[in-house]
Formats: C-alpha cells, structure tokens, sequence
C-alpha cells in the first residue's frame, strides 16, 4: 500500500544508531510451573512507541508487567533473564534492585481506568507524595504539567478539587496517564489502554500517545492491530509466550517476515 | 395452523413456569413475615410492658428492694464503660490482624490455619470467652472482677468479627485500585494507610457496631467473670477536677451491666420487677437498633464517594 516504506518511519533511518531504552536478555516468566514467556529478546528503542500485538493469552500483558515488576505482588511468580535499562545497565528483574524502585521509574496505565477515589488533583499528586515532595508549590507545577501533557488541564483546571471519578471514561483515562507521567517516568506501560473507551475516547489517547513519545519511551500492549499499526513505531508478535517477530511497525504489517506473524496481520488467526 | 398450535404450548409452559415464581414468592414471604412478626410481637410486648416505666428517675436511680424506685443507672453505667473498653482494645487489634492477615502475610500453609481458626473463633460459645476471661484476666493477670476483665472478656468475643469485616471489606477493593498505588511506587504500608484503609473505612466501620451490637447484649461471659447483680454504687470517674484530669481507676470497679440487671429482675417473684426488666429491656433493644441504625447510616456516609 505505502508506496515509500520510508515515509511515515523517518527513524528507521536512524534505528541502527539509534539509543536503546532497555534490553530484554533471554526473558523467561514464571506463574508457578506455567511457562508464561519463553527466552524473549528484544530492544525499546528510545522515545519511540513499541507496541505488542498478539491473540489473547499470548504473554503479552504478562511480559509488560514484567517491566514495572507487578508480578512480585503475588506469590508463585519467577522471572528467568534480563531486562536491562539504560544508560546506567542495571538489570531491573535483579533480586537486588528493589520493585519499588523500579516502579518509581517505570510508570504504568492500566487497561480498565482506575483513579483512586480522591480529588482529581490528589490522583495526579500521589505519585509525588509517595515521593515525598510535601511543597504545595511543587506540586501545583507538577500536576499542571503532568495535567498539560495528558491533554486533560483545559478540561479540568478549574474542578481540581472535585472527584475523579466524576470525569468520563476517556477523561479518567488520561487522568491515569496524567498520574503516571507526574512523576516523570523513564518508560511509559500501556496494559490496553482503551479496550475500556468509545471510539472517540480511544482517537485521543491514540494522539495522546503519539505525543508523547517526545518525552518517554513507550511500550503498549493492544489487541487492535489497527491501534498498533497508527500508533507504534516497532511492533512485537506474540504468540504463546514467545516473540514470533520484532521489527519495524510497516515491515511487520506490510512485508513480515514470518509466516505465523502474516497470518495474524492478515486475520487468518486469531 | 402449526404455528399457533406452537405458540399456545409455548405461553402454556411460561404459565406453568410461573406458578412456580408465584409458589416460591410466597414461601419467601412467608419466611420474612415469620421472621418480622416475631421481633414485632416481642418488641411490642415489652413497649406495652416497659414503655409506661421509663422515666428520667428510671435513668437515674440504682437499683432497689422497691421495684418502684429502682433504676438501671449502674448498669447503663457498666454498659457503656465496658463497651469503650471492648472498642479501645478489639477495633485496633481487629483491624491490626485484618490487614496483616489480608496485605502482609504470606500465603502459606500457617496463614491458611490461622485464617481457618479466626473464622471458627466467631463460632465459639460465648461462655467459653467468660472462662478464658476467668482464667486469664480476672486471676491470672489480676484484673479481678472489674470493668477491664468485662471489657477484654467481650473484646476477644468480637475480635473475629472485626477481624473477617476489615479483610471483607479490604478484599471488596477492585484489585487494579491496589495495583495502581503499587505501580506508582507505593510500599505496602503507603498502599494501607493511604488507600486500603480510608476506602475500607465504611465497611470495618459497620463491622465494629454490629460486633459491639452483639456485646452489648452478652450476659454468659459476664456472669462468668462474676458481675455482681446488685450494685448501689458508680465506678469512679475517670475526669478529675485535679492533675493529672484522667482516672483510670473506673477500670478496676466492680459493675454491672444491662442484660444482667435484666435478669436479676426477671427471677424475682414480685410482678412489679417484670415491669421493670421489660423497661430495661426496652432500653437494651432500642441501644442496639440505634447502634446498626448509625452502622447503615455510615456506610451510606462514607460509600457515597467511592463508586466500583
């Protein structure tokens, strides 16, 4: 269809020299003797979009909770491998870094919007308490920014105090991404951020998103092929908790290479 | 021809189906109404019997030879420091061992025997509390026969309840509202303090009265631990005109308390003594209705904020 195949990826051109956000060395995850995801590597291209696409129960969920360690909430679950976050090359799966400290750096949307039942300024805010930034001014500046960035503050700025759970669906939504890019994370997790919203809704977090990858690295999982195909620069096939395929959004949806992967772009599968 | 022949078989069998929605309502009519008019017919009776002997005086007087001064004074009194003391301690061991339980604790086999045991604790007579209570407080650890032993006695009582609310309405809290405070970097006591408890509130909350609601009706606990029947006295105040303000002595008066006075009254011969057990009877009922009365009311409170 795209006659260029490189109008629309500029940073191809780029990809080879471009910086790396992390690295997943031979990642393999456990729930209990269930083999969830099978030797996985694959890099995130820094400030770019990297979506996971794959039918349901493929890993792909599973593999992006790996990155924010969710997974050590419950018992039973064992992560074999690396992912390593750069630049400073610390292997975040490590017993000896703390999943606190990799969830202060690596924030987290999830699939159904989940504000707290507080006021709107105090879900954007709590990321930063849990800091432990206290100064009223920093925290105003804050959560207007992270508000602004989140395409949210015009809507909202004058009913801060007001509950969350008041806004609409799409608004909650990127109340949530608000919440997550205060704190001014490293990467970005999108667990099917829309699969919750109406079409109109899902249009502005898929702008969102395309914004917002001039300030953090992304990782999104979807189940709407279309979804990844508008707004990721790399996109990552998953089938069964391996990754069948990594490339270049266009190549993965215009020329794959894998026959499995162009089955399920083409909707023979899945 | 076929076609209506069916449609007459299909609205036979809905009718058929409905006579049994129609049985079934009446059973469970009938159940309610067993239930209701029971409660009902006691409760009018003892309106009948008590509510001409209510009086400011009735409040006020203690306990007499002469039915007409007597009064539930001292055991409203007990009543209500025992209840405080049964509050203080089993709301924040409840709570305590509700979020440790639900947050902390590992799932392992120990955990699952404790959960098991905390669950079967609710079963438990309530006399064998007294016998702990006896045992325990009133000689073991010197309490004697006073207020604290009472109040610790309905304590451990209604310690499972409080406890089995907290983790119900811990574990009511959707589960991406949790994991959301755990991927912004919360520790698990931020997740507590900041979101589990203050949304729990309104449940833990309901939890606590109908526990106290329930011990403020117990008598075989308290009869164990040996609560006299006639008292002519009060507990002393804990306000002090001089410093340090706060006494702690009440905490070793002896007491009673209002199902006791109750029955003291009851097992004597006189007629003019029923009168006035259906009075105080009256006043104990009407102390728990507005003790789950103000238990709905909080939770209505508290959950109007918090939609899932």
């Amino acid at each position: 269809m795209v006659e260029n195949p490189d109008e629309g990826h500029a940073p191809l051109v780029e990809a080879n020299t471009a910086r790396y956000k992390s690295e997943v060395r031979s990642l393999s995850f456990y729930y209990g003797a269930f083999s969830a995801l099978k030797n996985i590597n694959m890099k995130l291209h820094e400030k770019q979009v990297t979506a996971l696409i794959g039918p349901s129960g493929c890993g792909k969920s599973t593999f992006l909770r790996c990155f924010n360690r969710m997974h050590d909430l419950y018992p039973g679950n064992r992560y074999v491998g690396e992912i390593i976050l750069y630049p400073d090359n610390v292997n975040i799966l490590s017993r000896d870094v703390d999943p606190i400290e990799v969830r202060m750096r690596i924030s987290m949307v999830f699939q159904k919007p989940n504000p707290f039942p507080k006021s709107i300024y105090e879900n954007v805010a709590y990321g930063l308490r849990v800091r432990g930034i206290r100064q009223r001014a920093i925290l105003d500046e804050k959560v207007e920014e992270a508000l602004r960035d989140a395409a949210l503050w015009d809507e909202v700025k004058d009913r801060l105090n007001q509950l969350a759970f008041n806004l609409s669906g799409g608004q909650q939504q990127r109340l949530c991404i608000a919440r997550a890019l205060a704190t001014d994370p490293e990467i970005l997790l999108f667990d099917e951020p829309t699969s919750a919203l109406d079409p109109i809704a899902t249009a502005s977090i898929e702008e969102l998103i395309t914004d917002l990858k001039d300030k953090v690295t992304i990782l999104i999982v979807t189940h709407n092929m279309q979804q990844a195909a508008r707004v990721s620069d790399y996109t990552a096939y998953m089938y069964l908790g391996e990754l069948i395929e990594f490339d270049v959004t266009d190549t993965i949806f215009i020329k794959p290479k894998n026959k499995q992967t162009e089955d399920y772009i083409t909707g023979r599968f899945g | 021809m076929r076609e209506d022949k069916g449609l007459s078989e299909i609205r036979n069998i809905i009718a058929r189906h409905k006579l049994w929605d129609l049985i079934f309502m009446i059973i469970g009519v009938l159940a309610l109404m067993i239930a209701v008019l029971t409660f009902m017919a006691l409760f009018s009776h003892m309106l009948i019997e008590g509510l001409p002997r209510l009086s400011w005086d009735f409040f006020t007087s203690f306990p007499s030879r002469r039915p007409g001064s007597a009064g539930i004074l001292s055991a409203w009194v007990g009543t209500t420091l025992v209840m405080l003391v049964t509050a203080v301690a089993a709301v924040p061991m409840g709570i305590g061992a509700g979020i440790y339980l639900e947050e902390y604790a590992p799932k392992n086999l120990i955990t699952e025997i404790i959960e098991i045991n905390v669950t079967n604790l609710a079963g438990v007579p309530s006399i064998i509390y007294g016998l702990l209570a006896l045992g325990l407080f009133v000689h073991q650890l010197g309490f004697g026969q006073s207020i604290l032993s009472a109040g610790l006695a309905l304590a451990l009582l209604i310690l499972p309840v409080v406890i089995v609310a907290t983790r119900e309405a811990i574990r009511a809290i959707p589960v991406v509202i949790r994991e959301g405070a755990y991927a912004l970097g919360a520790t698990k006591w931020q997740t507590v303090s900041d979101h589990l408890l203050p949304y729990s509130a309104a449940g833990i909350l309901t939890g606590v009265i109908i526990g106290l609601a329930r011990a403020i009706g117990e008598t075989a606990p308290i009869i164990t631990i040996g609560a006299l029947t006639f008292i002519a006295f009060l507990p002393p105040s804990p306000v002090q005109p001089e410093f340090p303000f706060l006494s702690f002595e009440w905490l070793m008066a002896p007491f009673t308390v209002m199902p006791i006075q109750m029955f003291n009254w009851i097992s004597r011969p006189e007629e003019a003594f029923q009168v006035n057990a259906a009075a105080a009877g009256l006043v104990l009922v009407v102390m728990t209705l507005t003790m789950n009365a103000l238990a709905i009311y909080l939770r209505y409170r508290m959950r109007k904020n918090i939609k899932w």
